[in-house]
């Protein structure tokens, strides 16, 4: 198989690190933002961010698969 | 009529509503075992995305995480921590599977297994691991299916009866249609699912603080603690959490069910497009710990903290809206239990029976097996069902400590061209047993850390390793 290229792999790590393991650095009640605890607060934004970073890396994957793959439909068995 | 009538008539109209679509997708197609089991492989865009996200979005999720929010407090939060980054973890791996999957007509994850490695014993294996460890998953909707219908008749049906009652719906709903059905039933579920929570986690906190934001500021001022890690607990801290989420983001694309789900999928593109919008679904879960933490201060005391969103409910609501809430959850406890109880049956029957006892079954007999299988199945959940006192979200932990350990062998055999099965088929063993030793014995968390996790990490070493002394293959 054909493995994701470097920056894929980086930009993919980046909510592993805010989500994960910099728990110790996010995890207090104060700031309260929205009017939420600041991990709680922290958590969700980041439920956003993970969504944009897989727009981003499929950003970067999508230009080095040889043409976008046929529309739904044409492959089924 | 009583609260309780109201409630339980709400509820049964919910969910014949939701099995009468199901036996009615179901009886519109002749049943093959392909078309029971993986649907053809023809789902579309939105079907496959309401199949995955319904999945995701189980009584788990609806009692589990508001009663860990309420028993445990910060160490709930693990919940919204795993879910975005499993889609991650699903966005390189799932497409490469589906290829597989397309390729070699794999409809299992044992197939896979097959496929990969070339040994039936290796895949008779990995169908019983799966089997084994779907079962703490299935319990959870089982149990959860039990609380709805207790809470809603007001203790009217004990416990056990209403479990008996949710077998045997569940038992003839999946002994019908199979995978489609269960599809089409998602569709209804997961409108009523969102629905209700928001209107739940807004509703809840504004009647009794006035706002989530109010409420909050009373839970911060009266027990701050109970909002952080490790909570009301002693010994959930942040290297549980680091390892709890670790392990079961990992692991969320090697549930069974997960791994034949993919299989529906029509391209891999679809998959790609899914997995980066799945994140975003998890962020309806946040009104469900608002409503577990209104729970806490308003309703302390309960010591099953999965009561404790519908007890809330109740004393809030009038009977309709718990009746309400209650299919939603009971459909939602039903269509994921559908879709284990199913893919179990299947493993058992497909990848354990014939290759390794029965060689000469037809695919016909395979599928009648199957559906013996289902029936047996449930007999089992249920016996374990009525004496299990674990908590919602600590059976997924030990399902999670079980089917991840598939981990290694998948993503080594798709990126790395030196695994070798000896490897795999040893870490996996390893990691199994590590993983039951460490949590029968009482030992999870270990110094601190997951022990699901850390079987995890001793199968992957050994697994590598394992690989490496071999001499480097010279075909492939």
């Amino acid at each position: 198989m054909k493995r994701p290229s470097l920056w894929a792999i980086v930009v993919a790590l980046i909510p592993f690190c805010a989500m994960c393991f910099s728990v110790a650095a996010w995890d207090r009640v104060y700031p309260m933002l929205l009017g939420l605890p600041f991990n709680l607060f922290w958590l969700l934004s980041w439920i956003v961010l993970t969504s944009v970073c897989l727009g981003i890396v499929y950003r970067i994957e999508t230009p080095r698969t040889a043409k976008p793959e046929p529309r739904s439909g044409e492959r089924s068995p | 009529m009583s609260p309780s009538a109201i409630a339980l008539t709400v509820i049964f109209i919910i969910v014949v509503s939701g099995s009468a679509l199901g036996f009615y997708a179901g009886t519109r197609h002749k049943m093959s075992l392909e078309q029971w089991t993986v649907g053809s492989r023809g789902f579309g865009p939105l079907l496959m995305w309401l199949l995955m996200a319904g999945e995701t979005y189980t009584t788990f999720s609806f009692l589990g995480a508001s009663g860990w929010a309420y028993s445990r407090g910060g160490p709930a939060l693990y919940i919204l921590g795993y879910l975005p980054l499993a889609s991650v973890i699903a966005y390189f791996i799932l497409p490469p599977i589906w290829e597989l999957g397309r390729v070699h007509g794999l409809q299992t994850q044992p197939d896979f297994f097959l496929a990969q490695y070339g040994n039936k014993y290796l895949a008779a294996f990995v169908a019983v691991v799966g089997v084994v460890f779907i079962i703490p998953y299935l319990l959870i909707q089982l149990i959860g299916l039990g609380i709805i219908v207790e809470i809603a008749s007001f203790g009217a049906i004990g416990h056990t009866q209403a479990m008996i009652i949710a077998v045997v719906l569940l038992g003839g709903f999946v002994f019908v249609s199979g995978i489609r059905a269960v599809a089409w039933v998602s569709v209804p579920k997961d409108i009523l699912m969102v629905v209700a929570s928001v209107t739940i986690g807004i509703a809840i906190p504004g009647i009794y603080f006035g706002g989530i934001g109010k409420m909050f500021a009373a839970l911060a001022s009266a027990h701050p603690s109970h909002l952080l890690m490790p909570g009301s607990t002693t010994n959930l801290g942040h290297s549980w959490y680091i390892s709890s989420v670790l392990l079961s983001a990992l692991g969320l694309s090697m549930w069974p069910h997960g791994f034949a789900a993919t299989f529906t999928a029509k391209s891999a593109e679809t998959i790609r497009r899914n997995t980066i919008v799945m994140p975003m679904y998890n962020l309806s879960l946040a009104f469900i710990f608002f409503a577990g933490f209104t729970a806490y201060l308003v309703i302390p005391g309960l010591s099953n903290g999965d009561l404790s969103m519908l007890t809330l409910v109740r004393k809030t609501f009038p009977a309709w809206m718990l009746g309400l809430l209650g299919g939603a959850g009971a459909l939602t406890a039903m269509v994921p239990a559908a879709v284990h109880i199913l893919t179990a049956s299947t493993l058992f029957s497909k990848n354990l029976c014939r290759p390794i006892f029965a060689p000469k079954m037809t695919d016909d007999q395979v599928a009648k097996l199957a559906r013996i299988v289902v029936v047996v199945l449930s007999l089992i959940s249920l016996m374990v069902a009525m004496y299990s006192s674990l908590s919602l979200v600590s059976l997924l932990l030990l399902g999670y400590a079980g089917v991840t350990q598939f981990f290694p062998g998948v993503v080594l055999s798709l990126f790395w061209t030196r695994v070798r099965m000896e490897g795999v088929f040893a870490g996996l063993v390893a990691g199994v047993a590590c993983a039951t030793v460490l949590i029968l014995g009482n030992h999870d968390p270990f110094h601190g850390i997951n022990a699901g996790f850390l079987a995890l990490c001793l199968n992957f070493g050994i697994a590598v390793l394992l690989s490496l002394v071999q001499p480097v293959p010279t075909g492939r």
